[in-house]
């Protein structure tokens, strides 16, 4: 990645595109893409062709994707303080829109129209849940192995009650280790 | 209070840690540390919170942090400004992991990318996550507890009754998924809709 491509932009600048950028992202963080690459490489800030990579690096980091690509993309056009800039910008509509309807939600909760409206989405919202777990599945369980991986994981946790972070340690833990060795036998051979 | 808040941090800054896989995947994590580790908050209202999260604008694992910061706290307080204080607190935890690997990461870059070892742990790591977000569908449906130790004794299962009232919410989830699956609507729609036909029907 050459540095000279991009062009700089004030604090201010990043905090507002990328507060648009949070603002209308609705749902998930592929939601944004299309909108990230219309701000950014519009103007001149990211090149169309950085953008798969920066996308690719912050699904597989750990954290919220859409802030992920906040926090990278801000450190390419300004350093430490433009990503930071970006991510408070991404963060902050979310933050004040929540915290408004968590206030006033609070004083609603027991009106009798609120609460068959909720009785009607709870449902919804469990459905909504499964398609994109069921989209993921798609892609990234290819053989029967990592189908009984996944089918193991929701055991483990929504029946013997064991924490998803538990699970993913141990999941990390041997992954590393049996690539690690696959891949020094590999070589010595 | 402070050690509320603290814990608060804490917990929050471990989802942010070991979320892999997007905004659902950190749901489950979401759900399994505040609803059934810690007991801040029931079932229902957690359900609540998501709901409120896809539909409102931002990606979803920051509004939901930020509602359940607001929502732990303010319960415990009975202050607004505490409220304010714990929704900081949960989404400022919860970014700091991402800034730090990030940071780590674009250093990083070039040799990380490609790698072998890294290709292998994430070709484990996918379908994992995968059925810790089936978890959370499952856990939001249906209670089990063992009354002793788990897989040794006979489980007791119960449906969450607050989030499956009778047989209609079961019509209601089927075709929210069919709707959202095959007749792919725009879940905001679907929510919106949920919430006429609770109207309707309750």
């Amino acid at each position: 990645m050459n540095q000279d491509k991009v062009k700089t932009a004030s604090l201010w600048q990043l905090f507002g595109v990328f507060a648009k950028i949070g603002a209308f992202t609705i749902g998930g963080g592929y939601a944004m893409i299309p909108l990230i690459q219309r701000e950014l490489s519009s103007r001149g800030w990211i090149s169309d062709e950085e953008l798969p990579d920066i996308v690719a690096l912050s699904q597989s980091a750990p954290g919220i994707m859409a802030v992920n690509i906040s926090i990278f993309a801000g450190y390419r056009i300004r350093g430490l303080k433009g990503s930071l800039a970006a991510t408070l910008g991404a963060v902050m509509p979310s933050f004040i829109i929540i915290l408004a309807i968590a206030m006033v939600f609070s004083g609603f909760k027991d009106n009798p129209v609120v609460v068959s409206i909720f009785k009607g989405i709870r449902p919804v919202v469990i459905a909504l849940i499964a398609v994109p777990m069921l989209n993921m599945a798609k892609k990234s369980c290819r053989t029967w192995w990592a189908w009984a991986l996944a089918a193991l994981s929701l055991l483990m946790v929504a029946f013997v009650g064991i924490s998803p972070i538990y699970i993913l340690l141990a999941v990390i833990i041997v992954s590393f280790s049996y690539t690690y060795i696959k891949m020094k036998k590999e070589a010595g051979r | 209070m402070i050690t509320l808040l603290l814990q608060l941090m804490w917990t929050f800054f471990l989802i942010g840690l070991f979320t892999i896989g997007g905004g659902y995947a950190m749901l489950s994590l979401i759900q399994n540390e505040v609803v059934v580790s810690h007991g801040w908050l029931t079932e229902s209202a957690f359900t609540d919170i998501v709901a409120i999260s896809q539909m409102t604008p931002g990606p979803i694992g920051v509004n939901c942090a930020t509602y359940v910061g607001y929502d732990v706290v303010s319960l415990a307080s009975g202050s607004h400004l505490m409220g304010i204080l714990g929704s900081a607190a949960a989404t400022f935890a919860l970014l700091l992991p991402s800034l730090l690997i990030m940071f780590l990461i674009v250093k990083f870059y070039s040799r990380f990318s490609h790698s072998t070892l890294f290709e292998g742990v994430m070709g484990w790591l996918r379908p994992t996550v995968v059925g810790l977000i089936g978890a959370a569908a499952v856990i939001l449906v249906m209670k089990v507890s063992w009354g002793g130790t788990p897989l040794l004794t006979a489980p007791e299962v119960s449906l969450v009754e607050e989030n499956i009232i009778d047989w209609k919410s079961w019509v209601l989830m089927a075709a929210a998924f069919a709707a959202s699956y095959w007749g792919k609507l725009n879940p905001i729609f679907v929510i919106f809709a949920g919430g006429v036909l609770g109207l309707l029907l309750y």
